[in-house]
Order: C-alpha cells, then structure tokens, then sequence
C-alpha cells in the first residue's frame, strides 16, 4: 500500500466526508477549544460525564481530513469508557500515530483507531491527528484553556 | 547586454530546480514563500566566505578593505537596479517585516499622535497590519481598513474616502501574497499624497516579478526580502526618500551606527548607517546583489510575458476542475493562484502533492483577515517564478485530479 493510501483509508475519508457526533453540546460537563493557529485546525470538544464514565461525547469546527476524522472516531470509541480507559486510549493513539508500536498492529486491541497508523509516514500531519485527542484530555481534566498541538 | 528568455537554459542556473524529492521530480510552486537561488548567487556567498571575510567599516588591513568595499558596491548595485535616487536611501535590515517594524517604530513614533489615522488594505499580510496596529495602540491612534471586492480588489472609491486628513501614513501591499493582486500602486500613492500621508509600500510580492522603478512610482518607503527575489535569506531593503530617513530617529543602538560615543553623549552616524546598528548581513548583502546583478541580464519584458503566461495557462486548467474555485480574481494579477475544492481541506491537498514532488503552500499566508474576507479557513496556493514551466502546471493538474480521486470515492 502506498503512503498516500496508507493515509487516506476509507474509514478516515468516510469519517470527514460524515463526521459522526457533529455538533455542538448545550448541556456538556466540559468543552474545549483545540486550535492550531499556524494550519488553521479549529475544533470544540464537547464531554458529559456520568460519574467517571464518559457518556456523551460530541465536537465542532473546522480543519483537515485528517483531524476531522480524528476527532470523529475518537468521539465513536469514547462513548461509555471510563477515565482511565480514556486516558489508556490517549496514550494508544499517541504511541500509534509517532510511529512507536513495535510490531504488528494488534487489530483487536486498536480497532478503529487502526487506521490512523499511516500518520506516523507523514510528521507534519501528527499534530493533526492528536489535536482532538490533546482537546478531549483537557476537557477531562477540566482545563479550560485552549489546545494547541503545533 | 540581454539574453533571450529560454527557460530551459534558465533553470540549469538553479540547482535545486534538478532535485528529485520523494522519488518525483521536484516541482516547485511555492515561490511566494521563497524563491530558489541561482547558482551565481551561490557562488558570490561562497567566494566572499573562501576569499572575503572579515568585517565591514572597521580594520585597516586588507580583508576589511575588501569586505567593506564589497558590501558598499551590494548597495550600489541594489540602488541602481530598483532606480533609487542615492545610495544613502538603501538601508540594509533583515526582510520586509523588520523594515515595516523599523519604520513604525521610528517615523512612525515620531509622526503619529492620538486621534490620528494609519491606512491599510484589506489584502495586507500580518506584518503589514501588526506593527501599525502596535503603534496605534500605544499612540492611541486608529488603523483604517480599504475593504478589498470579492475579486480582491481594492475599492479605490473607498480608498480615497478614507484618505481624509488626519491619516498620516498609508501602508499598502505592491502585489498580495495571498491573491496575486496586483495594486495600481502610483495612482494609490499620489491619493494619499495629495492628503498629505506618508506611503510605506510592502514590494515583497512584486520584487521577485517587476522591475521596479522607484523614481517612477514615488513611494516615500518601499520594503522587500532578498530571498523573494533570488536572494539569501536573513536579508532586506528598507528604501525611504533621504529627506524621510534624515528625519527618522536610529532604531537600534550599537556599533556602525554612531560616529562618536561617550558616557554623555553620542552623535550619530549618517545615513543609512544610522539605522545598520551592529555587524550586518555582509554575505546577505553580497548575495542579494548578485542576484540582481544575474537578473540584470534578462529583457524584463520577456520575462513577464512568460510569467504572465503561465498564470493565464494555471488558471484556465484550474477552471477545468469541478468544485475548484479560484479565490483572487483581480483584473491585474502577478504570479499567484489560490484556490479552494469543495469538501477537501487545502492541506490534504498539499500532503498528497507533496507526495508528487510538488511544493505548494497550504494554509492562511499570514493573511487571516483575508481569509476571513473570503470566508475560507485556508487556500492551496500555487505561485510561480520565471524558472517555471507549463509542464509544470500539467503536473499539478494531474495530481489535483488525483486528489479528487483519493477523496471522491467516499
């Protein structure tokens, strides 16, 4: 598979082409602002909490394919985790778009998140990929201030 | 002496042109953000590095001797090459916005009071609107915007509306970086002077492009880059009418730029050395020269009709692809195209051009409120030199179809 190709899977495509959970939250526990001034990423992350299980998620805003479908499959996968499954996930995809995994991607324990392993073949797209990830770890810690991964 | 334009001939003056990136052959589009360097330009820096160096105004001994002779030449060259009337109006600092902050910061200071105006342009770059906006912040002055059309145009009905009388500097871009606009410069600055303002002109858009003559068009200031032009970076022209730069408070303090210094007191050097504090850019000021010493050969003319080829040729391909639209439309344009493709952002564009080879720019080209004009986060941005092909621009039509194809399939 080409790099390109290895980028651009369907599944990142189809997830900027229809963001799911693409809106904005009235009622959140917390919201953040994710913005990368130099490219012009520039997401709101939106988190309901139901104790320390996460039970909603939603974001809005505006940037590449890359990021957008970033925060749309994060906003999939978080629904019903708990912090520290949040947490856990966080570390995951950061591992997975530098290029740290060691070995085969294990498809069962990264699943969706898979997709984005074509990142790590393109540098300057990391912190593309991480920028709604970064947002939603501050909403989680309810840090108010504004994200940036650049 | 002029040679005839061949372009082929011309690129094998620009080693880089010959480079294979990512296995492609290089194309090379983002000329707005810097442009390549001949090799004669090379050579100049490295022939002042093997044979030249030393500093500059200071030793007696024969390698100051040489390196300060060359350096003073660089700015004779440079001045007779954009038509100033003296050398002592070329002042060397380090690109354009250095230049637009050292005269906000000094004749600016000095001229602008509460209650008065500084006029811009809709199309500005940020180092065209920050400074000016530090300035009317700490003076308590107001900055004034001549809203630019959907074609990108100035309004020039709106302009001399907001030339009233109390605007006492006119700040305008030659050509926009982020559209290609080319301004009617001359008519815009005898508007403002006929209000009594001062005109500073951004030129780093129309050096690399035109051949400008300052005596012609009359700006009181004219700034530019040395590596918009075939230059080494790190290196500028701030040009202003001697009477101006007489006028003008030093902007850095240091060595060069004094004639004596004691404890209680220091005279300052003339100009343009009063506003050279410290060593310069000695290689810069060498290198820019011989650029334009290299461009000196060619008849302008040619020149910018093979420019002005290319962009007709870029933009009626563009046309051809659906959901593209051209953002910068101006009756008078120079070396720029914009655009946007519906549902794809520009720098997925870029990412997948780059994997061909080819440079272009995504993003906001330091020109948000143009952005916002527009009501576009970003533009891919093509942008040309002389040393540019209509080959090339069938590569990027190739791939821009590529492009397409990645994101159409969803």
């Amino acid at each position: 598979m080409s790099n390109l190709k290895a980028l651009y899977q369907e599944i990142i495509l189809d997830h900027n082409k229809h963001p799911r959970n693409f809106r904005k939250m009235e009622d959140a526990y917390c919201s953040v602002e994710g913005y990368n001034p130099l490219c012009g990423d520039h997401y709101i992350v939106y988190l309901k909490m139901d104790g320390e299980v996460i039970s909603d998620v939603a974001f809005e805003g505006t940037g590449c394919a890359i990021s957008k479908a970033s925060a749309s499959v994060m906003s999939t996968i978080l629904k019903g985790k708990t912090r520290s499954d949040a947490e856990e996930l966080f570390n995951k995809f950061h591992h997975l778009v530098r290029g740290e995994v060691i070995g085969e991607i294990n498809m069962d324990e990264y699943g969706r998140l898979a997709a984005f392993a074509g990142v790590s073949e393109f540098p300057a797209r990391v912190k593309c990929a991480i920028l709604p990830w970064h947002t939603m770890k501050n909403a989680l810690e309810e840090k108010k201030e504004t994200v940036s991964t650049e | 002496m002029s040679i005839k334009f061949q372009v082929n001939k011309i690129r094998k003056d620009f080693p880089i042109l010959s480079k294979r990136v990512r296995g492609k052959k290089l194309v090379y589009l983002d000329n707005a953000a810097t442009t390549q360097k001949p090799k004669q330009v090379i050579e100049a820096i490295r022939k002042y590095y093997f044979a030249e160096n030393s500093n500059v105004h200071r030793g007696v001994h024969y390698l100051s001797e040489i390196a300060t002779q060359k350096y003073e030449t660089a700015r004779s060259i440079i001045q007779k090459f954009i038509n100033a009337s003296s050398e002592r109006e070329i002042v060397f600092v380090r690109g354009t916005t250095e230049g637009i902050n050292l005269i906000a910061s000094t004749y600016g200071r000095q001229n602008i009071k509460a209650g008065d105006k500084i006029l811009i342009t809709g199309m500005e770059h940020h180092s065209n609107i920050v400074p000016w906006q530090m300035l009317c912040e700490e003076k308590g002055a107001k900055l004034v915007v001549a809203p630019i059309n959907e074609k990108g145009e100035v309004n020039l009905e709106e302009y001399s509306r907001l030339l009233t009388e109390n605007v006492k500097i006119a700040a305008i871009s030659h050509v926009s970086n982020a559209l290609g606009t080319l301004n009617p410069i001359k008519q815009m600055i005898e508007l403002a002077h006929s209000k009594g303002a001062a005109v500073l002109v951004d030129g780093a858009q129309a050096i690399p492009h035109l051949r400008i003559d300052l005596s012609e068009i009359d700006a009181d200031f004219y700034v530019f880059s040395s590596h918009k032009v075939f230059g080494p970076t790190g290196i500028g022209i701030m040009y202003g009418k001697s009477n101006f730069l007489e006028s003008m408070s030093p902007y850095q303090g240091g060595g060069d730029m004094i004639k004596s210094v004691t404890f209680e007191k220091t005279i300052f050097n003339d100009i343009p050395h009063k506003f050279e504090a410290g060593t310069p850019h000695i290689e810069g000021a060498i290198g820019l020269a011989s650029a334009f010493e290299y461009l000196s050969n060619f008849d302008w003319q040619v020149v910018m009709d093979h420019e002005n080829e290319l962009l007709q040729y870029a933009t009626e391909r563009l046309k051809e692809i659906d959901g593209l639209r051209i953002i910068g439309t101006a009756a008078e344009k120079i070396g720029v195209v914009s655009f946007v493709l519906d549902g794809i952002h520009p720098h997925d564009i870029g990412t997948i051009m780059d994997e061909e080879g080819i440079a272009i720019r995504a993003g906001h080209h330091c020109a948000q409120p143009v952005m916002e004009r527009f009501g576009i986060p970003a533009t891919a941005r093509a942008s040309f030199a002389f040393y540019n092909t209509k080959e090339e621009i069938d590569i990027l039509l190739r791939s821009l179809r590529k492009v397409k194809d990645i994101f159409g399939n969803v």
